[in-house]
């Protein structure tokens, strides 16, 4: 019992700030803008939130801050590929190499060259207080967790249940016909890739304020990309997305929990656990999910 | 006016002014934090001209990125993502790196066999987000991310297996001294040779790098790729998936098999890559790696920087190279974070994507122009 809600808590831990992270790309891509620089939008969001919780020591102004990064970034992106019509793809890679670079260079800027901030002093606060014991303390996750699940919650009702949500949905599968309806399908795109941005920073401070307390080069390390991939294996879905992450969340946890156990597996190669897991969930179920219809492209007004 | 709007028209135009943009952007930024741009662009350029040994130093740096540069562009001539690139470069190095160690043989067969060797495990790495692809419908940047991680995990995992683990270092035994593609590795280690460069200062800035045969091997393969994408058929079939995957499929084109073999030619030229980085660099062996080197990655900005071509790459990775080299210099100059170089060369890529309203612009210009004659025409003709 005891190993199993440390393995439940391990996994929320880990999979909260993809869960953002992949609210932010199932709501870009709903809306037609493919966002491969959500890693970049991630990595701007960790630090922001790491510095701005070091210097006020308030994770929450960090949090809110990590936001703003991330949906500042996300203005450029989306600039990039609703305004200019770019190459979505390539502006996206444009981001992932900017983000990293602008974190690491702003990192060495404000705390004397080093490529590491100071650990925050004051991290998230836990759901339990901090004298939890027993199955409370291995369930003890922090805030951020419900936050996610909220979101995960919202977006839904805002997607499913909403005009807006219908308007989303329109403009990412026919752009065209939404226009002819009124819909100003630029203004949906922009609020939809903004709030990715806002979204995906988020998820970048969730892991520098509260699984670790500090931003470096490897705090986001394939996050963004493994939310990307909970976004195609859940369907392009609020809740699939969520599924997804919370199950790549347990391969991870799975490897912490086996690694600190008995079991003599090499560490490398249960490390490669969760993305193999990935590749072969991928298998079973990527032929059957089907993207929104004009994720990716442009909309050209009267263009065929 | 219309010579200044063709010339805007060209394709070239649009990544020239990328790359000025990208100088612009890191000026402002570096200007904001309180550097002197001027001086620290000239300090720059000085790391990249300054001496021969910079040069060839930088050369040695753009030789794996104009491969894995070129694999993207490969891939991508046919609307695929090579992300995975850094994957089989790892898987490149790896296989070159073992055969290096387990296989003594003369310069003229150990050469070819380690380049075989990586080239090989790169295709077959390559080939396989093809398959996931072809059969599965697996996007190949979800594939190819994934498939990064365990490529380095596995190579971790190698690196540190007794058979292959170097005592008291991070990495593996450096491959035998005859798979070294540096020029005269033996020569270099004596007397003579130290007296030799000491006598001919500039020759011997150079044989003191790294400097390797590998750029002339890369040149090939870059060539080689060019040739098969624009003269076969196999090239034009591929292109034509490229460009429109239902028609292509129509005029009875096998999109799965060409999705394949695509990949695998792609994850070829990354395993080049992997290899000849073994047999040029210090110290010819496989180092555990705790984050990715960005061989592989960094071939992404090369190919976008070039506009696809594969010849473009060999241009946009020695750019990329002077970049990542002379960023060095900055750091030593002036102290501002090399972190600039990465900065300076996402603004270049982000630019590059933004290039297709150029001519866009210049249609603008032309029309204004030509509004703006008829009517001079017309004032002239009424007055």
């Amino acid at each position: 019992m005891n190993t199993f809600t440390l393995l439940i808590g391990v996994a929320l831990m880990y999979a909260t700030p993809m869960v953002l992270a992949a609210l932010g790309g199932v709501i870009s891509e709903r809306a037609g803008v493919t966002n491969i620089g959500i890693e970049g939008m991630m990595t701007i969001g960790a630090f922001t939130g790491a510095a701005v919780g070091y210097f006020t020591n308030n994770p929450w102004l960090g949090v809110l801050a990590a936001g703003l990064a991330g949906g500042l970034t996300a203005i450029l992106h989306a600039l990039a590929s609703i305004t200019f019509k770019a190459d979505q793809t390539v502006s996206g890679v444009a981001i992932n190499l900017i983000g990293p670079a602008l974190a690491l260079f702003f990192c060495r800027l404000c705390f004397d060259g080093s490529a590491v901030t100071e650990p925050v002093n004051a991290k998230l606060p836990k759901l339990f207080g901090d004298n939890a014991t027993g199955i409370l303390a291995n369930l003890n996750v922090d805030f951020m967790v419900i936050i996610a699940i909220l979101a995960t919650v919202i977006m839904w009702i805002v997607l499913y249940k909403t005009k807006w949500g219908l308007r989303i949905r329109a403009v990412g599968e026919n752009p065209a016909a939404a226009d002819t309806l009124g819909i100003n399908v630029e203004f949906v795109r922009y609020v939809c890739v903004i709030i990715s941005g806002i979204l995906a920073g988020m998820g970048g401070a969730a892991v520098t304020l509260s699984i670790v307390s500090q931003f470096s080069q490897t705090s986001i390390a394939g996050q963004g990309y493994m939310a990307l991939a909970a976004v195609i294996f859940g369907s392009w879905l609020p809740h699939g997305a969520f599924l997804a992450c919370i199950l790549f969340g347990l391969a991870q946890a799975l490897v912490v929990v086996l690694g600190g156990g008995a079991v003599s597996v090499p560490s490398e190669i249960l490390a490669m656990l969760p993305y193999v897991m990935t590749i072969i969930i991928l298998i079973f179920f990527a032929g059957k999910s089907r993207a929104p219809k004009a994720n990716g492209q442009p909309y050209i007004k009267g263009k065929r | 006016m219309n010579k200044f709007t063709s010339l805007l028209r060209k394709p070239i135009t649009g990544t020239i002014i990328a790359i000025l943009m990208g100088f612009l952007c890191a000026a402002v930024i570096l200007a904001c934090a309180g550097y002197n741009p001027i001086h620290a662009l000239s300090a720059m350029l000085q790391g990249i001209f300054g001496r021969p040994k910079y040069m060839a130093n930088i050369i040695v740096k753009a030789t794996p990125i104009i491969l894995t540069g070129c694999s993207v562009a490969f891939a991508y001539k046919m609307g695929l993502f090579n992300i995975g690139a850094e994957g089989q470069y790892i898987f490149g190095a790896l296989a070159a790196c073992l055969t290096g160690i387990t296989v003594n043989l003369s310069p003229w067969l150990e050469i070819p066999l380690i380049l075989l060797a990586g080239m090989a495990a790169g295709a077959l790495y390559g080939a396989l987000a093809g398959w996931l692809k072809a059969k599965f419908n697996i996007h190949e940047v979800i594939s190819g991310i994934m498939l990064n991680w365990i490529a380095m995990y596995f190579s971790n995992f190698i690196t540190g297996m007794e058979a292959f683990h170097k005592p008291n270092t991070s990495g593996t035994f450096p491959i035998n001294v005859s798979g070294f593609t540096t020029f005269f590795p033996n020569w270099k280690a004596t007397e003579e040779a130290a007296q030799f460069m000491k006598d001919n200062p500039f020759l011997g800035d150079i044989l003191r790098t790294d400097f390797n045969a590998g750029i002339i091997i890369a040149i090939a393969l870059v060539l080689l790729s060019s040739y098969i994408l624009y003269k076969t058929s196999k090239g034009y079939q591929l292109r034509a998936v490229g460009s429109n995957r239902y028609a292509a499929e129509f005029a009875g084109i096998d999109v799965k098999k060409n999705i394949i073999e695509t990949m695998m030619f792609a994850g070829l030229l990354a395993g080049a890559s992997g290899a000849l980085a073994i047999m040029g660099n210090n110290p010819h062996a496989v180092l555990e790696i705790a984050a990715f080197e960005g061989n592989g990655l960094n071939g992404l900005s090369v190919a976008f920087i070039a506009n696809g071509s594969p010849i473009g790459c060999i241009f946009s990775g020695l750019l990329f190279g002077g970049l990542l080299y002379g960023g060095q210099s900055l750091q030593y100059v002036v102290g501002a974070p090399t972190e600039i170089v990465n900065i300076m060369v996402g603004t270049i890529v982000f630019f590059v994507a933004l290039k297709d309203i150029i001519p866009v612009i210049a249609d603008k210009m032309e029309h204004r122009a030509a509004t703006k004659k008829l009517v001079d025409q017309k004032e002239g003709a009424s007055s």
